[in-house]
């Protein structure tokens, strides 16, 4: 099958590839950006391991076609990092053991980064359903959920500082 | 998991759209945010030579809110939460679609993929029958109006012809209390048993009241009888019983991964008694 011309924005550089329509988003991403941060789990759009930004929202790149992500704008993991270091997020899930394998982490945190811009001070329960469409099979979540509250809470202590 | 070769449109207008589906026939499916068709599609259970996407179709977009309410056909469930106008004029759509899926699911996936596919497991179908909402239906003939009641023939079967497009659903602003009740395995999941009501009441009696319930047939199930049931009554105990009982002869539950029968018209029961109980105490 001929191939697209598909052009992405990802993490704020211009980006472009050739790939064949059916082509996952995950997979444009991974095979032939070359970004591997971003994993493949369950690719059913359950687990969302895959979760990456397009244009300003969370989605699952597993279900989105190339062809559809065409002109979009995405962040993925390797984006979430700024010039000085770790984000607070991902220093927050390293303090809070909010990680065992690791697998999932990307995820979480692309979501979670997405999640605190929605809502910059969620309640636990808020956390819990905002973060319901990415599983852990190993943190029983409880880490998790403490990681993105701490995160939030110095995001917003930084920012009233600044 | 990768679907097999398709040639990708991406038109602008409606009528790009149906002259594609037009011309390739069978072989061309409409998708708006794709989450029922791409998994199908990785599955290789669906076969589509020519994906129409609609993303880029302005008029199938936005939300209009007067004496009746018009979701055009690619409103995301997000933006349908979202809509803080549309919340409250129709509450019940929001209590309904953050029970659908999850965040990055709603982000994409849309209100008329949701009604159109025909799945009997989708929330909005019989949430829809409960509105008595109207669906628009444009093809190469020009445009038609379907009753939501009258839409879903069997599983993944509508009245929705295959070079039509439903672009846009209308109905009256509800009145009275609302509760879309439904029980799931786990968060994301499609309901074992959903209940979808509205009740107007004056005085502490039900003076009309609708009654849809999803999963628990091969189509949505509206049913008159259950509605009828609370007329009149102050929605007590055994009114409440009533409208149970005539709700169960409508629907016709199949044993599968979510239970036996028995169970799932149990719990039908206990679903429809709490939706009934809260769209009163809200009437």
């Amino acid at each position: 099958m001929k191939k697209m011309h598909i052009e992405l924005t990802v993490n704020g550089q211009p980006m472009e590839t050739l790939a064949e329509p059916r082509e996952l988003l995950v997979h444009v991403l991974r095979e032939r950006l070359g970004l591997t941060g971003t994993h493949i789990g369950c690719e059913t759009s359950h687990c969302g391991v895959c979760t990456v930004d397009m244009n300003g929202k969370s989605v699952k790149s597993c279900t989105v076609f190339a062809a559809q992500a065409n002109g979009a704008t995405i962040t993925t993991i390797e984006g979430i990092a700024g010039a000085d270091g770790m984000h607070i997020l991902q220093s927050s899930f390293r303090e809070h053991h909010g990680l065992q394998c690791g697998y999932c982490t990307p995820g979480m945190i692309t979501r979670a980064w997405r999640l605190l811009q929605e809502n910059p001070s969620p309640t636990e329960e808020e956390v819990r359903f905002g973060m319901a469409g990415n599983l852990c099979r190993c943190t029983g979540y409880q880490n998790i959920v403490k990681a993105i509250l701490h995160a939030a809470s110095e995001m917003s202590a930084k920012e009233a500082a600044e | 998991m990768i679907p097999a070769a398709f040639e990708y449109h991406r038109p602008k207008a409606v009528a790009d759209a149906i002259s594609l589906l037009t011309q390739h026939g069978d072989d061309a499916r409409a998708m708006a945010g794709g989450h029922s068709l791409i998994p199908m599609m990785k599955l290789r259970m669906a076969h589509i030579g020519h994906l129409v996407d609609l993303q880029d179709i302005a008029d199938l977009k936005g939300v209009t809110i007067g004496a009746s309410i018009r979701i055009g056909a690619l409103t995301t469930q997000a933006e349908l939460i979202n809509n803080t106008a549309l919340t409250t004029a129709a509450p019940i759509l929001k209590e309904a679609a953050l029970q659908i899926a999850d965040p990055q699911i709603r982000n994409v996936g849309t209100v008329g993929g949701n009604v159109a596919n025909g799945d009997p497991g989708n929330d909005m179908p019989g949430l829809m029958q409960c509105l008595d909402a109207t669906y628009t239906l444009t093809g190469p003939r020009g445009s038609r109006d379907v009753r939501a009641r009258d839409f879903y023939q069997s599983a993944y079967f509508t009245s929705r012809k295959d070079d039509e497009l439903l672009v846009a659903i209308t109905f009256a602003k509800p009145v009275g209390g609302y509760a879309y009740e439904k029980q799931k395995r786990k968060i994301g999941d499609y309901a074992t048993a959903a209940a979808a009501v509205q009740i107007a009441a004056s005085g502490g009696r039900v003076t009309a009241a609708s009654i849809a319930m999803t999963n628990l047939s091969d189509t949505p199930v509206y049913s008159a009888a259950a509605g009828a049931a609370l007329v009149g009554t102050a929605c007590d105990a055994a009114a409440i019983k009533s409208a149970v009982t005539a709700m169960l002869l409508d629907i016709n539950p199949a044993s599968d991964n979510r239970g036996p029968v028995e169970f799932k018209r149990h719990l039908a029961g206990v679903i429809l008694g709490r939706a009934i109980a809260r769209a009163f105490s809200r009437a």
